[in-house]
């Protein structure tokens, strides 16, 4: 076969860019997981959520407000959008996820799926499954710049330095501040951790906005390339997963490093065989659990 | 003798009971819509096509033959078997006397099949496979708004026109994408075209770059898009993205999919439909009459429901029955006169044929408001616009 360097470093960069953008929507799956033992199956709807708040703040504001003039910016979305969903989170784990730590995670993961399905079919309702087009991308992101083997939209390198920023950011959050020794602690021995006079309650609530914030992101990013329909998470989420579990589930480095593993992977495949592209993640799935039941990062069950 | 005459007394009374018991079968009409409620099809049909059938019976009167009309519909999941499950259920328990949307090839050409075996008129709308009326065609079938030749067909005739001569197709890896990329192909060979490459994509992808950067490599005049839907949408939002210098073309685009790309990403595309509200008066009384009741203005499909049930009830009335083969006959007989269709006809091999038009977006500067997004550009006659009769795989003309 004969493919020019080009083509290869052009789906490269496409792949990183994909890659980095899986990093950030398993980085929250594997908080989750991590911090509270939670298969949080409604990850792909928070994700749909927070694009659909950008959406709504663009569109919906002013006319709410009763000022047509007055508008959600994308920027003020990339603030906005996480933090609601994440109240939204918070909401739903005080009311109805911390009843269920203590008893099989199936039940957390029936949970969020049925909720996943509430969400996605209340507004398939309301806006169609076709989804409606997001126009407020920043004048300063639009066009493309030419690196030389290619021409790469501006907005696609600003979401790739955004999304490694943000995933580095939670990483060393985690593994190396005061705060993230204490959130490690009260997972792995909550009743030493509360000894310690520690709020554990509080800590896992806090868990839980953080991961579901970072989906929320996830979707205000991917707003202005993707049409934002209700069906958006559920194309995803079945990616994501696979990333954590390949990532090994519950490993913050393992999620990151295998999203952006993936994504250029997947770039790959798209210029030599592209009908396998849907399916080489889960080809390579298969053959990590096969050699690594734990996923590549897992801590050894 | 005297104990049998009760039973001969009875006999005599039910004998006419059963064989006069009135024109229609359980005493009325029931119409059943088939449809996606709830997948990647579901903007194009889903409740819309409930509530276009709805308005039909209403403007019918409600009633035929002094008996009622009944609906009644459900949900697919764009599974073969799901549907000819419930179609079974609704011929073998229900008696439902017609289906109708339809909408996906898979799911169209089963129940079709099906409806062939119990003597049912099915009318499939929203699918788009030529095999409906071809190699699968069916005496009680009917393919009504579009299909894959007739999109393509006036798509690419048009591009050919302009000395758009080249081309590089992205198809959705299944069998309508094939479809529709075949049918394109032949269209732009037989005008002197160039295919230069196709690449398959995966059904339901969310990122296209990789496959729009082969096309923009590959330096065809034009990008045809053989795929619908979401997927439709998400490959033009991001050439235009990427840039691409080239024209896109897109082989089946449904109203509800310009809306959700916005004119932004959408403005100068060109393509070929059926129906939308803003192609003529008549057209926009229908389409604004049905946003009233949806809150959305229909797609071709949505419209294309409605004609095919009211032309159905008109056939039913006239032939004073439900019974399948006189109905079909009416159908047949008579053409197609509302603001769908001027002088549609129904083909033996139970094609619909009607004009079709070729349309192209606004820009953004040029539209008066939310739905204002489309302009004609002609108007393609139905006996060109469709495939031709003669050369059809249909078994029941080859005699």
């Amino acid at each position: 076969m004969d493919i020019p360097l080009q083509a290869i470093l052009s789906q490269a960069l496409l792949g990183l860019n994909n890659g980095a953008f899986y990093a950030l929507l398993s980085l929250g799956l594997a908080v989750i997981f991590g911090m509270l033992n939670v298969v949080n199956f409604a990850h792909g709807t928070f994700y749909m959520l927070g694009a659909f708040v950008a959406l709504l703040g663009y569109n919906q504001l002013g006319w709410i407000l009763g000022d047509e003039s007055i508008y959600m910016s994308f920027w003020a979305a990339l603030i906005v959008g996480p933090i609601v969903v994440g109240l939204l989170g918070v909401l739903i784990e005080k009311t109805m996820l911390s009843r269920l730590y203590k008893v099989d995670h199936l039940y957390g993961l029936l949970l969020t799926f049925g909720l996943a399905l509430i969400f996605e079919g209340v507004l398939t309702n309301y806006f169609n499954v076709a989804g409606e087009p997001y126009n407020a991308k920043p004048e300063i992101l639009e066009g493309a710049v030419n690196l030389g083997f290619m021409v790469f939209p501006k907005y696609r390198l600003f979401s790739i330095v955004l999304s490694l920023t943000v995933c580095f950011a939670i990483w060393y959050l985690i593994e190396k501040t005061k705060f993230g020794s204490h959130l490690r602690a009260g997972t792995e021995n909550p009743d030493v951790t509360r000894a310690f006079g520690i709020d554990v309650p509080s800590l896992r609530t806090l868990t839980y906005f953080l991961g579901v914030a970072l989906a929320g992101l996830a979707g205000v990013v991917a707003a202005p390339i993707y049409s934002v329909s209700p069906r958006m998470g559920s194309d995803l989420i079945i990616i994501v997963f696979a990333v954590v579990v390949i990532g090994g589930m519950g490993s913050i480095m393992g999620a990151i490093l295998t999203g952006i593993a993936l994504g250029l992977l997947e770039g790959l495949v798209k210029v030599f065989y592209p009908p396998l592209a849907n399916t080489v993640i889960f080809i390579a799935m298969a053959l990590v659990l096969l050699w690594r039941p734990s996923g590549l990062f897992g801590k050894e069950a | 003798m005297q104990s049998c005459k009760p039973l001969v007394l009875a006999l005599a009374l039910a004998l006419p009971a059963t064989t006069f018991a009135g024109p229609l079968s359980g005493d009325k009409v029931k119409i059943g819509i088939l449809t996606d409620m709830s997948g990647v099809y579901a903007s194009v049909g889903g409740k819309g096509s409930v509530i276009a059938a709805q308005m039909a019976i209403a403007d019918f009167g409600g009633k035929v033959l002094d008996k009622p009309i009944e609906l009644v519909s459900a949900d697919h999941q764009n599974k073969a078997d799901i549907g000819v499950g419930k179609a079974r259920e609704w011929f073998d328990t229900q008696g439902v006397d017609m289906v109708n949307d339809l909408l996906n090839s898979g799911v169209g050409i089963a129940v079709q099949k099906l409806g062939a075996e119990k003597k049912r008129i099915t009318i499939n709308n929203g699918a788009g496979s030529t095999a409906l009326t071809g190699k699968e065609c069916s005496p009680y079938g009917i393919h009504y708004a579009f299909d894959t030749y007739a999109l393509a067909k006036g798509t690419a005739t048009a591009l050919m026109k302009q000395g758009l001569d080249s081309w590089y197709f992205l198809q959705a890896d299944y069998a309508f994408g094939a479809a529709l990329q075949g049918d394109a192909s032949k269209i732009v060979a037989a005008t002197g075209g160039k295919v230069l490459g196709t690449v398959k994509h995966p059904l339901s992808s969310t990122d296209f770059s990789s496959y729009l950067i082969q096309a923009q490599d590959s330096k065809a005049k034009v990008v045809g898009l053989a795929n619908a839907g979401a997927d439709f949408v998400n490959a033009v939002k991001q050439a235009k993205e990427f840039g691409l210098k080239q024209t896109i073309a897109g082989l089946l685009v449904f109203d509800s999919d310009v809306k959700a790309l916005g004119l932004n990403a959408a403005q100068g595309m060109k393509f070929t439909t059926a129906y939308s509200w803003e192609l003529n008066p008549e057209m926009e009384v229908f389409g604004k009459k049905f946003f009233a009741k949806a809150g959305f203005m229909p797609t071709m499909d949505h419209a294309g429901v409605y004609s095919s049930t009211l032309h159905y009830l008109n056939a039913v009335k006239a032939a004073g029955t439900d019974d399948a083969d006189a109905v079909m006959k009416k159908m047949r007989e008579t053409k197609v006169n509302d603001f769908f269709a001027k002088n549609g006809v129904i083909r033996e091999d139970g094609r619909m044929v009607h004009d079709m038009y070729l349309v192209e977006v606004l820009k953004p500067s040029e539209s008066k408001g939310a739905w204002d997004q489309l302009k004609l550009l002609a108007t393609i006659p139905g006996e060109v616009a469709f495939k031709p009769l003669a050369g059809s795989e249909c078994p029941l003309i080859k005699k």
